[in-house]
């Protein structure tokens, strides 16, 4: 275990990147560079009327936690965040926030990116499809794109 | 032992947990899998292809072969979708 602060959270509420980003450079003047990255709930052509997010409670936060600690192995990061949300989602809406504090942007960049690329496949989330005539739709299918980009990080 | 289900798994079968008592001969995640599968149609439904469900053992991702001697708590479930 590494000592950057990591903070893994899953929530059902929104939550503010600006504070997030703050709270990570505050009272500390080596952090040069901060990553953030914002997945969006989408329309899909105005088809969607929400998201519904299913995750295993205990699993959810402890598989991010893992990847997040594997992050700051891998890269000299001065900080992590990572937000999920659960529950019923609108387009428009936020849905997952990844937040990486570093000395140089490289290492910033690239642990955002490992991190979003592991919780995509291996965070236990679900996505079900709510339409927009009030039916129900069919369960998300994982895409082997996910899974290829998730493997070039060689584990 | 606890079994745990979720999203589409979850709703094959109809319910999000049980206990479950499989027999000796039942060693693997993928020993499980199979014998749940004959439990009933709504679990040979969430089965009908095992290859693409996943698993964890206490809350950590397993393979299918790995044993599930000492389990707490055994999850099935989809390929993920989180982000």
């Amino acid at each position: 275990m590494s000592n950057v602060p990591v903070s893994v959270r899953i929530q059902a509420e929104p939550f503010d990147t600006a504070a997030e980003v703050a709270r990570l450079a505050e009272g500390r003047t080596d952090v040069g560079a901060v990553v953030t990255f914002t997945g969006l709930c989408r329309a899909e052509g105005g088809r969607l009327a929400a998201l519904e997010l299913e995750h295993y409670p205990g699993m959810a936060e402890e598989e991010i936690g893992r990847v997040a600690q594997e992050a700051a192995a891998r890269w000299p990061l001065q900080g992590v965040v990572a937000i999920h949300r659960h529950g019923r989602v609108a387009p428009g809406e936020p849905i997952v926030l990844v937040v990486t504090a570093s000395a140089h942007r490289a290492a910033a960049f690239e642990a955002a990116e490992f991190l979003m690329d592991y919780l995509k496949t291996r965070a236990p989330f679900w996505k079900k499809e709510h339409h927009v005539d009030g039916t129900a739709g069919d369960w998300v299918e994982a895409k082997d794109a996910d899974d290829k980009a998730m493997e070039r990080w060689g584990r | 032992m606890k079994v745990v289900y979720f999203a589409w798994v979850r709703e094959r079968i109809g319910k999000p947990e049980e206990e479950v008592s499989p027999p000796e001969s039942v060693r693997t995640v993928a020993d499980l899998a199979g014998w749940l599968a004959q439990q009933g149609e709504e679990y040979a439904y969430a089965f009908e292809n095992p290859a693409v469900v996943r698993a964890a053992i206490n809350r950590k991702h397993v393979k299918p072969d790995t044993p599930i001697a000492g389990a707490a708590e055994i999850a099935f479930f989809p390929p993920m979708t989180g982000g």
